[in-house]
């Protein structure tokens, strides 16, 4: 089982929190300009990769803050734990 | 009709139900146990829902009424007499009273309101598990993933949890005794599933 580390309340594990997905996805600037393939592709098409992965989790039954982790989707080493910007941890990215 | 199911003539305090009162009589009994644990209700307890922006003018006048500042991080409980406060988040908080809820929420309210401050009476939202005696921790590691040790836990701390995998507030107010604080819904499993992880610890040994 992962033990994440929750900004607020410290090292738990795996089951208090809840997964939510590749980080750092932006919502479009203009969604009125984009085609049905970039809209489903927003939606939808996520990085998949093999190595440092940012995404985001909620620790729901603790302080239900919702936060960024990088985690190594080899090792399942938890690399970083943060909030707001992506630190140079994430940005050496994956094999693709 | 004498025999009315519909009380008329009593209050809304002589109508309450506890939620445990299906298995009152069960916790009862292990409540007279004298083994290694003995679990009790204590049932309309007083509970208050804070938020509030931290350091701000509202949360120190709450923190006045309450008679200690609000706890600032993880695992903390503030407050004397018949307040305690339990940190839930950054911004949230959980006042435990002994005292009148009615008064405890006018004097709340009336030290602090505005945007950004929620004042709300949740007593009914969970109620309050007493588990005690020198086998407790031993019962809640059978079903809570946080670390109760001595090292990582301990009197006067208190966590926002899960056990028997449904989410509850666990909170250390002796060195053998801990509260739970399971929602309403939840209050007869976690009940139940502690008389049953506590079997073992009732009955006294020999």
């Amino acid at each position: 089982m992962l033990q994440i580390e929750c900004p607020w309340c410290g090292p738990h594990d795996e089951t208090e929190y809840h997964y939510g997905g590749q980080a750092h996805v932006a919502y479009p600037e203009d969604p009125e300009a984009l085609s049905d393939e970039e809209w489903a592709e927003y939606l939808f098409y996520r990085d998949n990769p093999k190595g440092p992965f940012a995404e985001r989790w909620v620790h729901s039954t603790g302080c239900r803050r919702w936060f960024n982790v990088v985690r190594d989707t080899v090792t399942y080493e938890v690399l970083a734990v943060y909030t707001g910007a992506r630190p140079e941890v994430a940005s050496a990215g994956g094999d693709r | 009709m004498a025999d009315s199911i519909l009380d008329t003539t009593s209050g809304p305090v002589e109508l309450r139900r506890s939620p445990l009162a299906a298995t009152a009589a069960g916790v009862a009994e292990a409540g007279a146990g004298g083994g290694g644990v003995r679990l009790a209700e204590r049932p309309f307890t007083t509970m208050v829902g804070l938020r509030v922006v931290p350091g701000s003018t509202a949360a120190d006048a709450i923190g006045a009424v309450l008679g200690a500042p609000l706890p600032a991080g993880v695992g903390e409980v503030t407050g004397e007499g018949d307040h305690r406060t339990l940190w839930l988040g950054p911004d949230e908080w959980l006042v435990v009273s002994d005292g009148s809820r009615e008064e405890l929420l006018s004097r709340l309210r009336a030290a602090a309101e505005g945007p950004g401050v929620a004042i709300v009476d949740v007593s009914a939202n969970r109620t309050v598990l007493e588990l005690e005696g020198p086998a407790a921790r031993s019962v809640l590691d059978k079903g809570c993933p946080a670390d109760l040790h001595p090292r990582a836990f301990g009197a006067g701390r208190a966590i926002t949890t899960t056990l028997a995998r449904v989410p509850v507030l666990l909170w250390q107010t002796g060195e053998q005794t801990y509260r739970l604080l399971p929602r309403s819904s939840y209050a007869e499993y976690v009940a139940a599933w502690l008389l049953d992880a506590a079997q073992e610890f009732l009955e006294p040994v020999g």
